[in-house]
């Protein structure tokens, strides 16, 4: 392996270190594991000279990617078991076999041969969409496996060394988070991806200590062990042992001293801060319920409607959103309306294919064509509200204009749901915060994509991280002017996105202005403990240093060396 | 050629495991069987990615074919599988 330069921070006896922006806190210690990239097809396909031992190296590919896959089924719980077998049945797929073989016998190379059979069947389910356009996708993995067999290259996908790792990639597509265990994966570094990326929103949601954007972390080889510092953004490749005791045993005092703080979110000096989950879907909600939070500050809706072949009817929704009340009665529900667009697409409502599908009709601008697909929703809404005993809020995603909040506040009323506002995402609606409050009962911003909109840079793009940094003083200053604008007028304005998370950060906003902060249920407790630390004064000062630092990284330092005069202070009188 | 008409009873169709059940029985009889939307092409009841290819829905009508010894017990018992709820445990 090449050798990381040893970083000059915290570097001791002999020991290298590679550096980060820390995403998910706690410190662990394993064996490294690389997500291996899929397998490219090389430029020039090889003439084949003996078209029999071409066909044997395929069928041999696909018989042990299948046995690999059914060994595996045999060692899985239920679910995951008829998962594999099923996706063994693909790879043992007789007609799969023949393509390839005709393909050979016509001149394909193996690894070429086997790309186009899973191509045709690929193509084939795709068109057909819903849940068969989702097993399309399942055909692309199988394919990169035996491609990759034939190639002699590393298996695709999560590795599956046999014992718990670290998993070490580029970064995380949704397809490789979706069957990460917890229990296997103990840390997670990439290489690229920043505080807002798949990964980073993936490892807090299970708890798991991660560290984005770190340079050189692909240059670590398999099986070297690492310790990872999720609350520092270090990485220490092969500790000593009583280092990895003291990482530990500090980050398990951190989790301690979290938990130790209960009950509804306030400042050292009893300044009320609403702290609240986001929950996208019903499988999460009984953790979600259960967690010590005022309510949901963030409830998507788009599983109901991604991925369905027909909209679902107002009758399903309204048992869907019951649900969400009933689990949480007695505390309030943020509803934000559905934001489906380009990137987002309804298999049930043709939408235009869009060069730019951020800057697209996505949010609320999708009721300019469908505006019955809104309505409908409200109905189910205000359906579900009515029983329920939890106080039921409802927002409007990608709103820019006051025009626009005061559209969507009217129709929210006219289905009796009284308590209606606006996503703050794009930077217009927090420039023109103060008239945009003036239609609406309360604000949300959603600082993920405000970040995204404010710099002009995409949230899927890694190598762009640091200008999507949520200290960017800039983006402050757009959530600062959201809040004085609710401060002003009386209401409430929140902050949704990953911000939110941050304990570093949370008084900071706190500082700005804003009333409550809804995050991921596991972000809760250290958020709860570092509100508690401060008074609402100290808080100003933080926003204020902030707001005047020079970047993002000088505003997360000042602020943190605040904290630490201050804290260390009051831990000493 | 032999044929058997059957509505899928599967409610989710004949996809995920109602489809693997299938095609699993479909490579345990001793002819080659295909199965075809009413009018369509068939396809072989062996190969799972040709029968996800139908898409056939639940209450669906599917017709099966087969040719040679043993083809018209072969389609009573594969007939027979299609009309169950395979969903069902």
């Amino acid at each position: 392996m090449s050798v990381p330069t040893p970083s000059s921070a915290g570097a001791g006896a002999g020991s290298a270190s590679l550096r980060g922006i820390p995403v998910s806190p706690g410190a662990v210690a394993g064996p490294v594991a690389r997500l291996a990239a899929p397998p490219r097809l090389p430029e020039v396909q090889p003439q084949v000279t003996d078209v029999d031992a071409e066909e044997r190296a395929a069928r041999a590919a696909l018989a042990d990617v299948a046995d690999d896959l059914e060994a595996r089924a045999a060692g899985a719980n239920k679910t995951a078991a008829d998962v594999l077998t099923a996706q063994a049945m693909m790879v043992r797929d007789p007609e799969l076999a023949n393509r390839v073989d005709q393909s050979i016998r016509g001149g394909m190379a193996a690894p070429w041969a086997v790309n186009a059979a899973f191509g045709t069947f690929r193509d084939l389910l795709a068109s057909l969409g819903g849940y068969l356009g989702e097993r399309a996708a399942d055909l692309d993995d199988l394919r990169d496996r035996v491609v990759a067999r034939l190639l002699g290259l590393p298996m695709p996908g999560l590795p599956d060394p046999g014992h718990p790792y670290v998993l070490v990639a580029e970064d995380l597509a949704p397809a490789d988070t979706a069957s990460l265990d917890p229990a296997k994966v103990v840390a997670i570094l990439t290489e690229r991806g920043g505080p807002t990326s798949h990964t980073a929103i993936l490892a807090r949601s299970l708890g798991v200590p991660a560290v984005v954007a770190c340079t050189h972390v692909l240059d670590l080889e398999d099986g070297v062990n690492v310790l990872v510092d999720g609350s520092s953004g270090v990485v220490r490749i092969d500790p000593a042992a009583d280092e990895v005791t003291a990482a530990v045993e500090a980050a398990r005092r951190a989790r301690e001293e979290a938990a130790s703080v209960s009950g509804p979110g306030r400042t050292a000096d009893g300044h009320a801060v609403k702290l609240l989950v986001n929950i996208g879907g019903l499988g999460d909600l009984d953790a979600a319920a259960a967690a010590d939070s005022e309510g949901v500050g963030l409830f998507r809706t788009e599983f109901l409607f991604l991925d369905k072949g027909t909209e679902p009817s107002v009758e399903e929704q309204r048992d869907a959103y019951a649900r969400v009340f009933t689990a949480f009665a007695g505390r309030r529900v943020v509803v934000r309306t559905l934001d489906a667009g380009a990137d987002k697409p309804l298999a049930f409502a043709a939408m235009a294919d869009e060069p730019n599908p951020a800057l697209g009709v996505r949010g609320l601008r999708t009721s300019r064509h469908l505006p019955d697909l809104l309505e409908r929703q409200l109905v189910a809404l205000a359906q579900a509200a009515k029983d329920s005993e939890a106080t039921v809020w409802v927002m409007a995603p990608m709103v820019s204009t006051p025009a626009e909040a005061g559209e969507f506040t009217r129709a929210a009323r006219e289905h009796g749901l009284s308590v209606a506002g606006s996503m703050v995402e794009v930077p217009a609606a927090a420039l023109r915060a103060k008239p945009v409050i003036e239609h609406c009962d309360f604000l949300s911003l959603g600082t993920n994509d405000l970040a995204q909109y404010t710099f002009a840079a995409d949230r899927m793009l890694g190598e762009l991280a640091d200008l999507l940094d949520p200290w960017q003083p800039a983006l402050l200053e757009l959530i600062g002017r959201t809040a004085q604008a609710g401060g002003e007028s009386g209401k409430p304005v929140g902050v949704c996105g990953e911000a939110a998370a941050d304990p570093l950060l949370a008084p900071v906003l706190v500082g700005l202005g804003i009333n409550s902060l809804s995050m991921a249920a596991v972000a809760l407790n250290p958020v709860r403990a570092a509100l508690a630390k401060l008074t609402l004064a100290q808080c100003h000062t933080l926003a204020e240093q902030a707001l005047a630092a020079s970047d993002a990284a000088s505003a997360r330092e000042l602020v943190a060396a605040a904290v630490r005069e201050w804290t260390s202070a009051a831990s000493t009188e | 050629m032999p044929e058997r008409t059957a509505i899928v009873g599967s409610a989710v169709g004949l996809h995920a495991r109602p489809a693997a059940v299938f095609v699993k029985a479909a490579a345990g009889v001793p002819v080659e069987v295909g199965i075809a939307k009413p009018g369509g092409e068939p396809v072989s009841a062996r190969s799972i990615l040709s029968v996800l290819s139908l898409e056939a829905h639940g209450g669906d009508t599917v017709v099966l074919s087969a040719e040679g010894a043993g083809a018209d017990a072969a389609l009573d018992q594969l007939a027979a599988l299609l009309a169950t709820d395979l969903d069902a445990e």
